[in-house]
């Protein structure tokens, strides 16, 4: 396939060949065309695997200017800013002017005609990206295993210049810090075995320069939400329909991968050469600076060619939408019923023999916050599991049970000191114009699980209150309100938080169920460690991931009658005892209701369900009844 | 005037693609007329020919950057036509061009802001422009400056006469107080200058373009070109009307208001270049930056001396000295060198433009001279000015400018960043900015009065239309309330009183005759069983409001509502710090869980809740506040589930002197009825299962419903129709009589009030300028159903006013005088016994009475005699006194 090397390994040369063509022909609409090309070619059969991905390829083995996705959430989003479109060069020699396209690159040719009238000033914009936050090892893995893409580090691109770059070092410290065992994933696996001795030797030459590696890169915070996330970020620009994009949205983009060093050579030699009259020295601080133009080496800036907004992150489902790809739902849903009672009893096993605990957790593994009326988020259900046991350190290791079904998520301990110092809430930098990420600017449906168990007693200072108070609106609104200095900005999220708790939960939940051992607490230790684990990438694992993915996607309906019968419950409940249920209960069993149908795989409601729905709600409240009356604490 | 070393061709916008000859540029060189084939076709029109549209939206923006500042080689070939009638002048610049003869010589002072770039390709043919526009003012030969289509001459008549005539009679603006609408204004401002002193002429573009539509295109088009022919006319007229004024340097005009008001995220390449406003929030601001403006270079051996003027940023440093031919011996003498103020500011959009989901965007602003150091970080301004863009090496081209209209008056710039000199491939990025002209706060009057002006939004035609089509249907009011929280069930009273609360009553200012202001608020409470979303419904109304705070009682202290002042960190100066009351001023506050406040922080709400102020009067800080907030607030009953059998009072266990302040009181209760819950349940279940489309063509879109409240709170103040005010008065008497059979005071002015305020807002919702009957109807019935609500004597069953205004029904206090009567016999029949156990006196009346008798009732019998120094009661013991 020789076209598929040049338009991934150059497709500026795409780019500019169509450009040349259009000029020929005007109103030719080259930049659509260009953009339906390489959309068209992703299309194609598993084209898009053999795109490297800088996700799980190190930026020194891609090539500049090559094609290249980035699975990201875009994190901030800068200030539009105009560049040239088209312009033209001049030939020192034979003053032969040539138009040249500016689209997709960063920096012009040499020759610039700077006051010809063909310049066109063209609008562009820049998102500021980071790989997803919380995105769990067995969807890096996955994600690193499937592609396809033969990254060979080119002996013609040395790794000389790159690597005599100060930055460029550092990056290699991070690179070979975290991503060894994936870089070699892709070599191995069976795609393209012919690679590897290539790649082996390259390996080898690189890993042995960096041996005179300074400090990592501390100067240069790459923004990421969570504390102690790894990964390349990246400044990707946008041509068009910027608009359609919002912050926290996830996307795989592909574009066109751009490290000049020119770029990020920018600040040192500004240093050197201001002077009193340059118009532009005043006009960025240093931090500004900084954030803005990092060296291309750390933060590589991508330019977008087309982006595919990611519904899920789960590297087990096909990559095309489910409607289009009946015979994978169909499979997947006639097994679903089998999958979910394995499910429920390797939960059952792990919440101590807890039936109805892990019933409630598969419902809140799978909700979704699928619609918004008005202000009133539809479809959440935080779950709070109180009565957890503090020993064994039992909660981290339901933690790790769920980071290994989830794509994504973020454990949260709630001891005192994270609570007073941790910055949840995103907050805008002035100084550096940008916004400073929190713990909470998550991508959608990740698990954030609370643990309540590890709070103390003590005094929470206004940032604790602060947090505190953003946890309470995330779970009842979910949204975030993050902080610009001189007012608040309210952005809606879908984030499920889980929260594990002794006794009932100081923040708001949507469903409380306090967790009934059936365990002897003088065992409770060996039960614990007893606990086994599935490997992580066993087929069983997998499909509990697929399931639980796929359970979140389906589309949801009521009929009729089962409308007018849950009207009919509802009316006979409330003439028994009308304080026994509210409009709040109502909602709450309309979300379980679904949540139970959904987890069934059954994409209507059923009178089945639903009278399943308030059987379980009714165990439920029971249990938390009894719950209230024997510790008495209630109010 | 312009050395030929600093006058490289292209100085003009980008549009200007034929540099000048080398030689044209001289100061030697004849008047060379040039002209543009182009442009031959239009010839003895004075508007351009090219349409100022065509011209902005041609790819021109940012092209004429160039590298160096030497000279451009190229010749156009379709140049020199010296017979052509349409001819390029350019307008003599403020600095060194302006008619000395009618300045009196009289400094000019360089405006920066209007780009470093202040030298016209200087042919010198500025004498041969001027006088041939100024001899033939009608006459057939023309000269433009060159690239637009501006001819100096008859821009500056056309100005001046704007000067001498325009006349505003409807103006508003306070700036514009003191001065006789029915005079020229800006005659009347000339006339100010003449005597304060403060050589700066603002220029409200609104006026401009009403009065000369064709003038204001030229200014929003090419303010480069056309301000400083303003400044020329302005200063031409001004010495010619006051020869004998000193002014410290020459009239500098301010546009500002360009209509071109935008907001920043359409700002384009397109705007480069152009005098554009855009409104925003300061965000910080870049210490004082001193810029050169004219460099003095000394000859080392023979000391001879000479200026040379900063041109785009480069200095062009005379390599020969001209006294004495010595090469490379002037050097750069700074003490002498003339600098200008500059100093950096960044704004960010507000928040009310934002698209939900994304960031706001920042633009860099230049502020020049005197608008240095005029906004504070947090300030809400309007700036108009020039866009640019810049490159970053200082090959100072300017790319293009434009104005941002509405805050900031400025142009809009770009240039290239280059990379590497030596490699000379640029960043093909450009460096934008905005060179401010003019700011305007728009919340700096927020402290004294209000200002609706800077608070109205801009709504485009059609929207208004669509608004206006609305407001037209006969069930608009139904359609508004039912959009409003459609995911909260029914209640359809409680949103309508939230609909009429969010549209407000007419202001009214009676300061005059000594009673201020007439609140126009509407306040409600709401009150009932927890988990009727009442929360929600305050979420809601947050979400929707643009000045809208939600706070929670409980978490909310009394300053926190009100104002704190603090030290600022950096300068150590006491600053006001403004709570959630003061921020929503003109807006809504919610405040939550109302009876968790503690006492001290619902004492504030009595002052702002009525006159709609805040007084301060803390660390040195005495001041008043604005607080022309409505409250929306929502309280649990004390007992957690409503007790039917209490009052509203009791209930909620609010002081009555707060409730009395609500214009409406809610009750949201669980009705526990079968239909209701019927109708809920299918409610929420609907909730659940329609697709978003459905739910769309249900309700009216929270946007529309956005911009409808706003459209009617800027532009629609209803009055009184004479049938209105009479509906008023029957409605108020009528009320007063009800009670009136029983004894009872039903109604109070307080209650009036509301009304008038009620009928008005729902005025307001018709986009009606008149009050009529109708909407006194619906206030009367609204008024009507929450006073059922919570003005309803559980005991009697009857509506009760004094529940809300006494904090007791009537009924009870008659009850309670009755036991105290009681209990006065009773202990008079015992005899001479000067002291009773407390517990006998009890039982013996429980006793004796007919009806039960609490032991609350009891006690506040005791205590009622006890102030009547009657008896005294010390523990269990009662005494009597006498």
């Amino acid at each position: 396939m020789p076209s598929t090397q040049d338009w991934i390994d150059n497709p500026l040369g795409v780019v500019e060949a169509m450009f040349a063509a259009s000029q020929k022909s005007p109103d030719s609409g080259w930049e659509a065309k260009a953009v339906d090309f390489f959309k068209e070619k992703l299309k194609e059969k598993d084209a898009h695997t053999w795109v490297p991905s800088l996700n799980d390829v190190p930026l020194h083995y891609l090539k500049p200017n090559s094609l290249v996705k980035f699975r990201c959430l875009i994190q901030d989003m800068f200030d539009p800013e105009f560049y040239m479109g088209a312009y033209e060069t001049v030939d020192p020699s034979t003053k032969a002017k040539v138009l040249q396209c500016g689209k997709y690159k960063d920096v012009t040719e040499c020759g610039v005609d700077l006051n010809s009238r063909n310049t066109v000033t063209a609008e562009r914009q820049t998102f500021y990206c980071v790989p997803v936050p919380g995105e769990n090892l067995w969807v890096k893995d996955s994600f690193a295993g499937s592609t396809q893409a033969r990254v060979v580090p080119s002996t013609s691109y040395a790794p000389s210049r790159q690597k005599r770059s100060y930055e460029e070092d550092e990056e290699d410290v991070d690179d070979m810090d975290t991503q060894p065992q994936k870089l070699r994933e892709p070599h191995t696996g069976p795609h393209v075995p012919t690679e590897q001795q290539g790649n082996g030797d390259s390996k080898r030459q690189e890993t042995e320069a960096p041996s005179s590696q300074t400090a990592p890169a501390s100067h240069l915070d790459l923004n990421f939400p969570l504390p102690g996330e790894k990964g390349p970020s990246c400044l990707v620009k946008v041509y068009k329909d910027w608009d359609a994009f919002k912050l926290n949205d996830t996307l795989e983009v592909f574009g066109i991968l751009s490290v000049s060093p020119a770029l990020s050579a920018l600040a040192d030699e500004k240093d050197a050469s201001s002077s009193i009259l340059d118009p532009a020295e005043c006009m960025e601080t240093a931090e500004e600076q900084r954030v803005h133009s990092p060296p291309a080496s750390l933060v590589p800036r991508l330019h977008m060619l087309h982006a595919k907004p990611l519904q899920h992150n789960n590297p087990l489902l096909p990559s095309v939408t489910l409607k289009d790809n009946s015979a994978f739902l169909s499979s997947t849903l006639s097994e679903m019923a089998s999958v979910r009672a394995e499910l429920l009893a390797y939960l059952t096993h792990i919440l101590l023999g807890d039936a109805l605990a892990a019933e409630y957790l598969i419902l809140h593994l799978i909700s979704n916050v699928y619609t918004r009326r008005d202000i009133l988020p539809l479809g959440k259900f935080t779950l709070n599991l109180s009565g957890c046991p503090t020993v064994a350190s039992y909660t981290e290791r339901l933690y790790q049970i769920i980071q290994h079904l989830v794509p994504s998520s973020y454990y949260l301990g709630m001891s005192l000191q994270n609570m007073n110092q941790m910055r949840l809430v995103p907050k805008k930098d002035y100084v550096a114009n940008r916004l400073v990420s929190g713990a909470l600017q998550l991508a959608r449906n990740t698990s954030l699980f609370l643990d309540e168990t590890k709070l103390e007693q003590g005094q929470l200072d206004t940032t604790g209150v602060r947090n505190v108070t953003a946890l309470g609106n995330l779970i009842s609104w979910q949204k975030v309100d993050y902080d610009f200095n001189y007012h608040q900005m309210e952005f809606p999220c879908n984030i499920n938080v889980l929260i594990v708790s002794e006794a009932r939960s100081l923040l708001p939940s949507d469903c409380q169920i306090p967790v009934q051992s059936q365990v002897d607490p003088a065992h409770m230790d060996e039960y614990l460690s007893s606990i086994h684990m599935h490997p992580q990438a066993s087929s069983q694992m997998n499909k509990l991931r697929i399931y639980l993915s796929v359970a979140r996607l389906l589309d949801y309906s009521i009929s009729d009658e089962v409308t007018k019968s849950v009207e009919d419950d509802f009316v006979d409940m409330r003439k028994d005892d009308p304080q026994s249920i509210s409009a709040e209960d109502l909602h709450r069993m309309l979300v379980v209701a679904r949540l139970l149908s959904l987890s069934l795989g059954q994409t209507s409601l059923s009178r089945d369900s639903w009278l399943r729905a308030k059987h379980i709600e009714a165990l439920r409240r029971s249990r938390v009844e009894q719950h209230k009356c024997v510790n008495g604490n209630e109010p | 005037m312009s050395s030929p070393t600093s006058t490289p061709g292209g100085r003009k916008r980008g549009r200007n693609t034929n540099p000048a000859t080398p030689s044209s540029e001289g100061p030697t060189s004849p008047p060379s007329q040039r002209r543009r084939g182009q442009d031959s076709s239009t010839a003895d029109l004075m508007p351009m020919p090219t349409s100022p549209a065509t011209d902005m939206l041609s790819p021109s923006a940012p092209q004429d950057t160039s590298l160096f500042s030497s000279p451009r080689p190229s010749v156009l070939p379709n140049e020199v036509d010296m017979s052509s009638p349409l001819m390029y002048g350019t307008p003599s610049s403020r600095v060194e061009g302006t008619p000395r003869s009618g300045v009196r010589g009289t400094p000019a002072r360089q405006r920066p802001d209007l780009g470093s770039v202040r030298k016209a390709p200087q042919v010198d043919l500025q004498s041969d422009a001027d006088g041939a526009a100024a001899s033939e003012p009608n006459g057939g030969q023309r000269l433009v400056i060159w690239g637009t289509d501006v001819n100096v001459g008859t821009c500056k008549e056309k100005f001046q006469r704007f000067l001498q005539r325009f006349i505003d009679p409807t103006s508003t603006e306070d700036e514009n107080s003191g001065l006789d609408l029915n005079e020229p204004l800006y005659m009347q401002k000339l006339e100010e200058i003449s005597v304060v002193g403060d050589p700066v002429l603002n220029v409200n573009c609104l006026h401009v373009q009403s009065f000369d539509a064709e003038l204001y295109r030229q200014l929003i088009s090419y303010p480069q070109e056309v301000i400083p022919t303003f400044d020329m006319a302005v200063n031409e007229l001004f010495f010619e009307r006051f020869p004998d004024s000193i002014l410290e340097f020459q009239i500098q005009v301010r546009p500002y208001n360009a209509l071109k008001t935008r907001n920043m995220r359409s700002l384009n390449p397109e705007d480069i270049d152009q005098l554009i406003t855009i409104s925003g929030m300061v965000i910080r601001t870049s210490q004082l930056i001193p810029e050169m403006q004219e460099a003095f270079f000394q000859c080392q051996v023979c000391a001879y001396s000479t200026r040379v003027e900063v041109d785009r940023g480069r200095i062009a440093e005379p390599a020969v000295c001209r006294n004495c031919n010595t090469t490379h011996s002037l050097a750069l003498v700074h003490n002498r060198s003339a600098f200008s103020d500059k100093q950096m500011v960044k704004i960010q959009e507000s928040p009310e433009d934002m698209p939900a989901g994304q960031t706001p965007h920042t633009t860099i602003i230049y502020a020049h001279n005197d608008l240095v150091d005029k906004v504070q970080p947090g300030d809400r301004v309007n700036i108009t000015g020039k866009i640019t863009s810049e490159s970053i090496t200082a090959t100072n081209d300017r790319k293009s400018q434009q104005s941002v209209p509405n805050v900031l008056a400025g142009i809009y710039r770009a240039v290239p960043m280059r990379v590497n000199p030596r490699q000379s491939n640029v960043k093909s990025v450009y460096k934008t900015h905005i060179d401010a002209i003019h700011f305007r706060k728009t919340d700096e009057k927020r402290l004294h009065g209000l200002d609706e002006d800077a608070e109205q939004k801009l709504f485009t035609e059609d929207r208004v239309q669509t608004l206006k089509e609305l407001a037209a249907k006969p069930d608009v009011y139904e359609r508004l309330s039912s959009a409003l929280a459609p995911s909260i069930y029914e209640h359809e009273d409680i949103k309508k009183g939230i609909l009429l609360q969010l549209f407000g009553g007419t202001r009214k200012d009676f300061s005059e005759t000594g009673r201020g202001h007439f609140r126009a608020d509407v306040n409600i409470l709401l009150c009932g069983d927890p988990g009727t979303s009442k929360s929600q419904l305050l979420q809601y109304v947050y979400n929707l409001v643009p000045r809208g705070q939600y706070t929670s009682g409980k978490g909310s202290s009394a300053v926190g509502l009100t104002a704190y002042v603090m030290k600022d960190p950096e300068t150590r100066q006491l600053v006001l710090q403004t709570g959630a009351l003061v921020l929503s001023d003109n807006g809504i506050c919610c405040i939550d869980e109302f009876d968790k406040m503690s006492d001290s922080t619902r004492s504030v709400l009595h002052e702002v809740m009525e006159q709609q102020t805040l007084s301060i009067a803390k660390a040195g800080i005495i001041c008043q506040l604005n607080a022309r907030t409505a409250v929306l607030a929502a309280a649990n009953p004390v007992e957690s589930q409503w007790n039917p059998k209490k009052t509203t009072i009791e209930n909620i266990q609010l002081p009555h002197t707060l409730l009395s302040r609500f214009d409406l009181i809610f009750l949201m209760l669980d009705p526990q009825d079968e239909a209701y819950d019927r109708r809920l349940a299918h409610h929420l279940v609907s909730l659940y299962y329609q697709s978003k489309e459905q739910i769309e063509e249900e309700f009216l879109d929270m946007a529309v419903l956005k911009d409808y409240i706003a459209y009617a709170r800027t532009y629609i103040n209803p009055r009184l129709n004479e049938e209105a005010s009479q509906a008023l008065i029957e409605a108020y008497v009528d009320m007063r009589k009800i009670g009136s059979g029983r004894g009872m005071v039903s109604a109070y002015p307080r209650q009036l009030e509301s009304l008038i305020r009620l009928a008005e807002a729902h005025a307001k919702v018709r986009f009606s300028d008149k009050v009529e009957t109708i909407d006194v109807e619906e206030a009367k019935r609204l008024h009507r159903e929450a006073l059922k609500q919570s003005a309803t004597d559980p005991r009697t069953g009857f509506v009760d006013i004094s529940i809300l205004t006494t904090g007791m029904s009537a009924t009870a206090r008659k009850r309670k005088e009755e036991v105290a009567q009681a209990l006065k016999k009773l202990i008079q029949d015992k005899g001479k016994t000067p002291a009773m156990k407390y517990q006998q006196l009890l039982d013996d009346l429980r006793a004796q009475s007919e009806t039960a008798v609490t032991k609350e009732l009891f006690d506040e019998a005791l205590r009622a005699l006890a102030d009547e120094d009657y008896l005294t009661v010390t523990g269990k013991t009662v005494r009597l006194l006498a």
